[in-house]
């Protein structure tokens, strides 16, 4: 058989690789997105932006200092989580008292600044961001040509969605940070300094976002709307897997790719939906998300 | 002077300025720049568009009445569009509608002008919709269209062997007529369209799922059937799963100078595109680019942006001509006027607006250089041929526009 459902067989699987690679996207922004969630209460919209600022910051390392692509992957979500610190400590952590909508608008609207200033700065039509001679070339799989850099993205991503996994279910920074979740003021009475952590956790989910930008620099072209966009289908994936679920946003990130994937052969005008039909038949079916515990 | 009188003197001295601020009114001209300002379509229109339409005032200089420039963003968006329209002519007296890019927001537009009788000047849509079925009585549509594009770039690509083609469709208005067109062209010379995928628009950043699709069904050609950043991103990503490299050759239905400069040399080169105006296609268009750079932060302009120029000041010379009172009480009228008149400008030279409200001038198809064969920033075309005037465009007749039978 080398058909399904009318299908090729070969052009079927390479869909899949594609949508497993838009998948770790999805799982890298909304691994960050689920972290921030899990500790602040904030819905951090500013995530896009971040994202963004990332491969921006990546181009400028490039172009303006002559910082090669294997430095930036270091240094980008260093540069960009210190600038999430200075954010959570000047504006967000002002918020948490409130109601969580504040600092959705909050965030919100400090990301459409982020991008007008970005925009105004660079134009909208993108720039462009060459591969890494390492990483340049492709795999010829038989049933589709496979561009190393792809797969590159796949491993790393998932590499990273792993480890993040690991700090927080493994190890005893993990331990604290989950403890703080749940009661902040009694994890404060053992000694430990909560707000520091609250406001690292924002700077280490800021760090994962931009880190998503460089990875996305190569392929994507880097323009200032290149967060908004994806930010929409991974506040979906976040709520779909349960919000402020690690493991549940890395699933679904990865599940979603493949089904957005699989949508551009059988139905392609469909493949920007696909995502909320679901979304809304989880929140349906599951209202805390697939992975998340009900409140 | 008692209290009373000075009072009265006063509110004598606060009408003047509305007295004066009425008659000034009826002795401007609004033009309404009506365009993408935040999204992908921004940079081949946007604020450079305004600027150069500012251009065309400066240019035109004074004669005798006021100009005055509105700019909105329509966020490509038909509602948000059609509102701002509306808005702009009920309440704030605009006469004339500029660029209106993204040809689903232009239609929306070009029905709002025809019902309330005020001229629209389209640059930057692309649908021949606009000259075709949906024509108008006060519209001109100026820079391209997708007849043009397709005749052009696709004729080419028809002509250099590629008979079959599979299409990457942005899904609305415009990359529909844009695909109807090239494939009318693709099939008159013979070859085959295979299949075409319709993409969401905006909002697609990954193709790679199509041109896998498009490599899979052994086309000889892909024909990308959108702009802007969908264009660039499908280029860039066809370049890396390697699919020109296996001789599938890319057809750029609608490549802006924008779009060449946000790939870089290295990945545009040799591809294929057509322009009504280049910045280094002669002295007359250097000189213009020489005067609206300054205002362009670094970019040359764009066909599209130049069109806005060359549309506003043959309107200006319009209503100089028919007067500014007739040329605000009807749009028809305006632009008849401005069919009646020949063009004459520097960026697209002499030519004519035909009774269907397309502006008629020659096409030109380029290539893109080399790195090596650029020696200066913008440095980026070589002409490869020049369609005229009279054949650039679709025939009058077959264009199915209901002023045409009349």
């Amino acid at each position: 058989m080398d058909e399904l459902f009318g299908i090729p067989l070969p052009l079927l699987f390479g869909q899949l690789l594609l949508g497993l690679i838009n998948g770790a996207f999805y799982a890298m922004l909304s691994l960050g997105l689920a972290v921030i969630f899990g500790l602040l209460n904030v819905i951090n919209f500013t995530h896009g932006a971040q994202f963004m600022m990332g491969a921006f910051a990546a181009w400028m390392l490039l172009n303006w200092f002559g910082v090669n692509y294997w430095f930036a992957l270091i240094l980008v979500p260093i540069i960009i989580g210190a600038t999430g610190i200075v954010l959570e400590k000047l504006m967000i952590s002002r918020l948490y008292k409130l109601d969580h909508l504040y600092g959705l608008l909050l965030t919100f609207g400090i990301g459409l600044v982020i991008e007008g200033v970005f925009r105004n700065e660079f134009g909208s039509s993108g720039l462009p961001y060459r591969i890494p001679p390492e990483l340049s070339g492709a795999w010829d799989l038989g049933f589709m040509f496979m561009p190393v850099y792809r797969g590159w993205v796949v491993v790393f991503a998932a590499a990273v969605c792993l480890a993040t996994w690991l700090v927080i279910e493994k190890t005893r920074l993990g331990a604290n940070l989950r403890a703080a979740t749940e009661n902040p003021a009694l994890v404060q009475a053992f000694g430990i300094n909560v707000p520091r952590m609250v406001t690292l956790t924002y700077g280490a989910g800021v760090a994962l976002a931009a880190l998503g930008g460089v990875l996305a620099a190569p392929i994507y072209s880097v323009n200032p709307q290149m967060g908004s966009n994806l930010i929409i289908v991974v506040f979906a994936v976040v709520v779909i897997g349960g919000m402020g679920s690690i493991l549940g946003s890395v699933i679904t990130g990865f599940g979603l790719g493949i089904i957005e994937g699989l949508t551009k052969v059988f139905y392609p005008e469909a493949s920007a939906t696909v995502i909320f039909v679901i979304m809304i038949i989880v929140l349906l079916a599951r209202p805390a998300g697939l992975f998340g515990r009900t409140a | 002077m008692d209290r009373r009188s000075l009072i009265a003197g006063a509110a004598i001295l606060g009408a003047v300025p509305l007295v004066r601020a009425r008659a000034q009114a009826a002795n401007t001209i609004k033009i309404g720049v009506l365009n993408d300002q935040s999204g992908t379509y921004r940079d081949i229109s946007g604020p450079n568009a305004v600027a150069c339409a500012r251009q065309a005032v400066a240019d035109f200089g004074p004669r005798g009445f006021n100009v005055e420039i509105l700019v909105a963003d329509h966020q490509n968006r038909p509602d948000v569009g059609a509102n701002i329209a509306r808005q702009w002519i009920d309440r704030d007296g605009v006469d004339m509608l500029l660029d209106v890019t993204t040809s689903s927001v232009a239609l929306a537009v070009n029905d709002i002008c025809r019902e309330k009788n005020k001229v629209h000047i389209n640059s930057t849509a692309a649908t021949s919709d606009l000259t075709g079925a949906r024509c108008a009585p006060t519209t001109v549509h100026w820079t391209y269209d997708t007849y043009m594009l397709a005749k052009s770039t696709g004729g080419a690509m028809v002509r250099a062997g590629g008979d079959s083609w599979f299409f990457i469709t942005a899904d609305y208005a415009f990359g529909h007529a844009l695909e109807r067109d090239t494939g009318n062209f693709v099939r008159e010379a013979g070859g085959r369209v295979l299949n075409a995928v319709r993409t969401p628009f905006p909002g697609t950043t990954d193709f790679s799922a199509f041109l896998v699709q498009a490599q899979a069904s052994r086309c000889k050609v892909i024909g990308l059937a959108n702009a802007g950043s969908d264009t660039t991103n499908c280029i860039k990503q066809a370049a890396e799963f390697g699919i020109t490299r296996r001789g599938v050759k890319l057809a750029a239905l609608l490549m802006l100078i924008p779009d060449v400069h946000a790939l870089g040399l290295a990945t545009a080169q040799g591809l294929v595109c057509s322009e009504t105006f280049y910045w280094d296609l002669n002295d007359r268009t250097r000189a213009f680019t020489a005067r609206v750079a300054p205002q362009l932060g670094g970019a040359k302009p764009a066909s599209t942006q130049a069109g806005c120029y060359a549309g506003v000041l043959h309107y200006l010379k319009a209503v100089q001509d028919m007067g500014v009172a007739q040329a605000k009480a009807s749009g028809v009228e305006a632009v008849n006027r401005m069919k009646a008149m020949p063009t004459e400008d520097d960026c697209f030279g002499a030519g004519s607006i035909r009774a269907d409200g397309r502006k008629i001038h020659p096409a030109h198809l380029f290539e893109v250089k080399t790195p090596a064969e650029s020696r200066a920033p913008w440095d980026y075309y070589k002409l490869l041929q020049t369609t005229p005037a009279e054949e650039a465009f679709r025939p009058l007749a077959a264009g199915g526009c209901p002023l045409i039978r009349a």
